[in-house]
């Protein structure tokens, strides 16, 4: 059986109307995913083809091939590079890395130009396909379609010393069945020209544009497929060895129905003058709705060895045929064991390997550790008999305790990068969320683990760390210590925690990508230099910290307060608006489906560590189509959220009289405001602003001096049956799938602040009612294009979590929204969101940024608490060492 | 007979040793920002300590140790110290207009070492090959991450650039090589280049090639396999294909063995003494080495041995020890057919 070559034709703009299309829209990235659909639908070499009246030929071979390059699962064939222009060609071989093949140069402008030409293509390492074509025009008969190609042979090999093997001729398929009584022997002339090639033309190989033969059935799909594979039938014991085709869509020659096949032969063979009429005659029966058939999903992989398509299973994250794989794997290994240790680490190692050289994302990486899990679900209850029979244990590569830290309820990126471990072949336990530190440290002793991994989102929770630091300290424990999470930061971990835990090594994780590393570097040989080489790093780190923290100028609290902001106009004229009800109104089960268009999407795609704005990540060409399919997922599990309920929202928002006191905002009761209900301290920018006119903020200096209101709020999106939204996301996990655990997880988060921005609107439009008619939506949205602000307890603009006390004791949050706060002030369920409504209309958000002592001095005494708890609760903005 | 028609006696006969890492040896020299500088460019606004190319202006004497001792330690081919003399990368000193001086330099001080060592010991004598490095800039690989489009320079230009590195060693060296190739495209531009100044000056010198194969992906930076590789830069007939660099000779071993089924020509390895460690350095010992190559020749899989980052006089001795004796590899005769390549070869049945 001859080798038959498909070189796929829908990267040519002549080839394919919506290719062509692309490109002149410039919309190379759509345009990279049909060169791929090409590839994964068997085309061994891609044709690309950008021959157009309007399109700048040179520049969009270059810019495609460019973009080729790294798209791993394209660049993986061979590039034809197809252009009538030769200097398109000497372009695209000017881009290419691998050997490609030129289409094509000829003697149509005589021997010199052809020679030159294909001594530029000897010399840039390709091979070139020639077409049959002299100074006279295209050969339509074999004696000339030879002659031509003989005579170019012996000038390619004797003249040029032309490697033969890289010549590769193209006899010229021509139409046939056009009713011009000429055109018919032309594939028949085209057969016996591939014949003589091959028989006196050594090492030549033979190509054509099999689309051209059909031409005459333009529009019906059915009757060209047919004839492209009848022709193919017989060109190809001729000698073609490739043709330039749609790889997706051959009709295999036996599926042809009898009558269709025996009239287009009729017509390729040339073996009836009424041939075409007679295929013609029957072609509108055949034509269907003249579209070609659909896609079907390539399965081609399943041909494969079980240890192949387990691979390819894990890189493509298909779990569908995981099962029986696995099993079959199973069988044919001696140990299930082995089935891990074998073709399915070396599966992950793929994935180890592309995810970090940036070929796969994380959503991939994700899908795979699923696929994982559950081909190792399948081989637990043997390999458990097993032990049990042998006495046996599994090996594994290292054991990780992880723990996101007393009071913080936040583990997304916890959960991801225990799923990174897991899939490169560590043992991970994870004791989950608000685990105080001795049951972290019981644990580790118990399961005798190799390290600790901490995490926490919110600012408490870097403290908290500290502690776990000390206590390991204390008992003398000498395993690594991770750090990682939101707030946690390289300087912290080594101006903070390192020193606290001298006996073992102390190493802050970036991110999830660099957790592997990390670990096994540590679990090496190698791990005392790489101790020693942190420990100076940090030591470093702290000597810069130092250095850097007396740099910027600050002010005294009474500078500050001196820069004071005011309106524009001044307070004098200013009537704060009022708000249609004072006092707390609870929403219950609040409708999933109006905070859809609510979700800012751009934090999502970064939860993955998919960098870039929403919506144009979905174009990117880097990660674009894993963002699409994370894209799709979302918005398919967003879907069942909201019908099927899986979690419940529900809110209290609150507006109360009150006026701004000092640095405070006093609240009251009710509209006589003699009463005072409670206090909103707040903390002053101490940075000095130099002749830059801006003021030090305090979120307090928005409140007027007297008769304004103030809004308060707390939304959750994690409540609801079967323990709400941890619930599920336990029960995913329960079922190894972690991908859906974690998109769970990543969509109540959004979920929460879009009802955070969605009330937002309410208030400012219906509840506090200042800005009625007001039309942002969307973009401006995020983008806080509206008047007011709502800033939360803990963060920039003030970022003291304690304050989420007082307003969780006016909305009386825990029983109006069944929020609770821990002792951290974190509020659980995770997905909840609370702050403060202040309605001025020039009120921006800002951060307060570091504050000096005599600020938190001035602070405790307002908050009536002591000086260490308030140093305490500040210390990541605090500009001087409290141990001091 | 010259060298060179000796050196392709004598690879029929024993495997051809290469040296070993220029810039390990010069690193060990400890070398300071004011050896880098000379008199000359005492007052040259760029820092221009780590420009070891620099060298063969300011401090020649630390370049001919290297040779010296490597030629001592039995190397049969030295690399001339012009890793990065190319405009392109000098740019990064502000160097580029010196780097045609440092490739003619850099090529007298080698051929200088090597002839002293060939009238020393007549029955070996010693070559010089011209260091054609990769370049600092890629041609298939986007330097921005949200552009993949994007290069920061042009195939003419890379080509260009090697031609002035070619055009001023070429009278002074024995061949060519072009190594530690990451970007087969920055390659196939040397490749023209090497051709189009073998027209200018009408002769030709033969050429070697060596890739770089990454890590255990089994691939090249710009993604290609050991094969793929071959096939992309065969056009370029060379004298010997084969590896160096980023792995050590364990490492490298699957892919030197692919290179040497389907190579019709001679292959040449210089792995690095294994990989580094957690501070970059390289701590394979000379023996460590020497045993996990001499399996290499035994199983004929090689023509020429050398090393790459890490590997000292000592290593190359106890290679070119361990190689004592033992044939060659024969170069294979493979079929003629089409054969292309993508990241992956290609070939249609034979």
């Amino acid at each position: 059986m001859t080798q038959f070559i498909n070189v796929g034709e829908r990267t040519n703009v002549a080839g394919s109307a919506k290719f062509k299309r692309l490109i002149k829209d410039g919309k190379f990235d759509e345009a990279l995913s049909v060169a791929l659909q090409q590839v994964e639908s068997g085309a061994q070499i891609i044709d690309i083809n950008m021959d157009d009246g309007l399109i700048d030929g040179e520049a969009a071979m270059e810019r495609f091939l460019k973009l080729i390059a790294g798209e791993p699962d394209i660049a993986r064939v061979p590039i034809m590079i197809d252009s009538s222009k030769w200097s398109v060609i000497e372009t695209g071989l000017k881009c290419v890395q691998g050997k490609a093949v030129v289409n094509s140069i000829s003697m149509k402008e005589g021997e010199a130009a052809f020679l030159e030409q294909a001594r530029k293509v000897r010399d840039l390492g390709a091979a070139t396909v020639i077409m049959a074509f002299d100074e006279a025009g295209q050969a339509e008969t074999a004696d000339h379609k030879f002659e031509i190609c003989e005579r170019a042979y012996n000038l390619l090999v004797n003249e040029l010393d032309f490697p033969p093997e890289d010549i590769i001729f193209d006899p010229n398929i021509f139409a046939v069945a056009t009713g011009i009584e000429a055109h018919n022997d032309y594939a028949v002339a085209f057969f016996e020209a591939c014949k003589r090639i091959k028989a006196n033309l050594p090492h030549a190989r033979i190509s054509g544009g099999l689309s051209n033969v059909s031409f005459a059935f333009r529009g019906n799909n059915p009757v060209r497929e047919a004839m492209h594979s009848v022709f193919l039938y017989h060109a190809i014991p001729a000698g073609l060895d490739m043709a330039i085709v749609n790889a997706g869509q051959l009709t295999i020659y036996d599926d042809i129905p009898d009558e269709l096949r025996e009239r287009v032969e009729d017509v390729i063979l040339n073996r009836r003058d009424d041939a075409t009429d007679r295929l013609l005659d029957v072609a509108e029966k055949y034509r269907g709705d003249g579209k070609a058939k659909a896609q079907v999903v390539n399965l081609e992989w399943r041909q494969e060895s079980v240890e192949k398509r387990l691979e390819h299973a894990l890189v493509r994250g298909i779990t569908e045929f995981i099962i029986e794989d696995t099993e079959e794997a199973r069988l044919k290994a001696a140990r299930p064991l082995h089935v891990i240790e074998g073709p399915l680490m070396d599966g992950m190692n793929v994935v180890g390997d592309l995810f970090g050289s940036g070929k796969m994302f994380l959503p991939q990486v994700v899908k795979s550790a699923r696929v994982m899990k559950a081909s190792v679900a399948h081989l637990l209850p043997y390999m458990e008999e097993e032990k049990k029979r042998l006495g046996t244990e599994g090996t594994s590569n290292g054991k990780i305790l992880m723990a996101t830290v007393k009071g913080d309820v936040h583990d997304i990126g916890k959960n991801i990068v225990g799923v990174v471990l897991q899939c490169n072949g560590y043992d991970v336990i994870d004791l989950g969320v608000m685990v105080p530190c001795d049951k972290i440290l019981a644990a580790a002793k118990e399961h005798k683990v190799d390290m600790i991994g901490l995490s926490g989102l919110i600012t408490p929770s870097l403290d908290e760390m500290v502690y776990v630091g000390e206590e390991m300290q204390r008992l003398g424990m000498d395993m690594p210590l991770l750090i990682g999470g939101a707030t946690t930061s390289k300087t912290h971990t080594a101006v903070k925690i390192e020193p606290a835990y001298k006996s073992g090594s102390t190493v802050y994780v970036t991110d999830a990508s660099r957790a592997v590393g990390v670990v096994s570097t540590l679990l090496s040989e190698e791990h005392a230099d790489y101790k020693t080489k942190i420990r100076e790093d940090y030591t470093k780190a702290r000597k810069a910290h130092l250095a850097g923290q007396n740099k910027k100028a600050r002010l005294t609290l009474k500078e500050a307060q001196a820069n004071i902001w005011q309106p524009e106009n001044g307070w004098a004229g200013y009537i704060p608006p009022k708000p249609s009800f004072t006092g707390t109104k609870t929403l219950v089960d609040y409708d999933l489906a109006k905070l859809r268009d609510f979700i800012d999407w751009t934090p999502f795609f970064a939860t993955w560590e998919l960098k870039g704005r929403y919506p144009a990540i979905l174009d990117s060409e880097a990660y674009g189509e894993v963002a699409r399919d994370l894209f799709k997922d979302a918005n398919a599990m967003l879907d069942q959220i909201i019908a099927e309920q899986w979690v419940k929202a529900r809110a209290v928002i609150g507006f109360w009289p009150c006026e701004r006191d000092g640095e405070d905002v006093k609240v009251f009761t009710d509209e006589t405001r003699t009463v005072v209900h409670a206090r909103f301290h707040g903390l002053r920018q101490q940075i000095s602003k130099g002749q830059n006119g801006k003021p030090n903020f305090n979120i307090a200096d928005f409140v007027a001096p007297k008769n304004d209101y103030i809004g308060g709020f707390c939304v959750t999106t994690g409540l609801g049956d079967l323990g709400g939204e941890d619930g599920r996301v336990q029960t995913f996990k329960d079922a190894g799938d972690d991908y859906n655990a974690i998109l769970f997880q990543a969509l109540t988060d959004r979920l929460a602040e879009a009802f955070a921005e969605h009330l937002h609107q309410r208030v400012r439009r219906e509840f506090w009612g200042y800005a009625p008619n007001e039309t942002a939506k969307g973009d401006d949205l995020i983008a806080e294009k509206y008047a007011g602000i709502r800033p939360a307890p803990g963060y920039p603009a003030q970022p003291d979590h304690t304050e989420k006390a007082t307003l969780f004791r006016i909305l009386d949050a825990t029983k109006e929204a069944h929020v609770t706060l821990t002792q951290s002030f974190a509020m659980y369920p995770a997905s909840s969101v609370s702050g403060l409504y202040f309605s001025h209309p020039e009120s921006v958000y800002f951060g307060v940024g570091k504050i000096e002592k005599d600020q938190v001095e001035d602070y405790a005494r307002r908050k009536k608490m002591d000086l260490a708890d308030v140093e305490r609760w500040l210390a990541p903005i605090l500009n001087y060492d409290r141990m001091s | 007979m010259s060298v060179w028609n000796k050196i392709e006696g004598a690879i029929k006969e024993r495997i051809i040793m290469l040296d070993g890492a220029m810039g390990t040896m010069l690193q060990k020299q400890k070398l300071e920002e004011d050896d880098f500088r000379g008199t000359r460019f005492k007052d040259w606004p760029s820092p221009l300590k780590g420009n070891n190319d620099l060298l063969v202006l300011t401090k020649p004497s630390a370049v001919e140790k290297v040779h010296n001792d490597f030629l001592a330690a039995g190397a049969d081919l030295i690399e001339t110290n012009s890793f990065n003399a190319t405009t392109i990368s000098q740019a990064d000193y502000d160097m580029s207009e010196l780097a045609t001086e440092i490739a003619v330099e850099s090529a007298n001080i080698a051929r200088k070492c090597a002839d002293a060592w060939t009238q020393k010991t007549p029955d070996k004598p010693r070559a010089v090959l011209g260091s054609i490095g990769p370049m600092n800039k890629t041609l298939s690989i986007s330097p921005k991450v949200e552009d993949p489009g994007f290069r920061d320079v042009s195939f003419d230009e890379v080509r260009d650039s090697y031609k002035g590195q070619i055009r001023a060693m070429i009278p002074l060296v024995d061949a060519f090589l072009i190594e530690t190739v990451f970007d087969t495209l920055n390659c196939k531009a040397a490749i023209a280049a090497a051709r189009a100044v073998f027209v200018e000056v009408g002769y030709e010198k033969p050429i070697i090639i060596s890739g770089t194969i990454t890590d255990r992906s089994g691939r090249t930076l710009s993604g290609q396999t050991a094969e793929a590789f071959w096939l992309s830069i065969a056009h370029a007939k060379p004298f010997a294909i084969g590896l160096n660099c980023a792995l050590g000779a364990d490492e490298m071993r699957p892919h030197i063995a692919a290179i040497s089924k389907v190579a019709n020509t001679y292959v040449i390895a210089f792995p690095n003494a294994g990989l580094p460690n957690a501070f970059g350095e390289y701590d394979e010992t000379p023996t460590d080495m020497s045993s996990q190559i001499k399996p290499w020749v035994e199983a004929g899989l090689v023509n020429i041995l050398g090393g790459c980052c890490g590997t000292t006089p000592d290593h190359i001795k106890a290679i070119a020890e361990s190689a004592q004796g033992l044939p060659p590899r024969k170069v294979p005769d493979i079929k003629s057919t089409l054969r292309l390549s993508g990241l992956e070869p290609f070939q249609i049945a034979v």
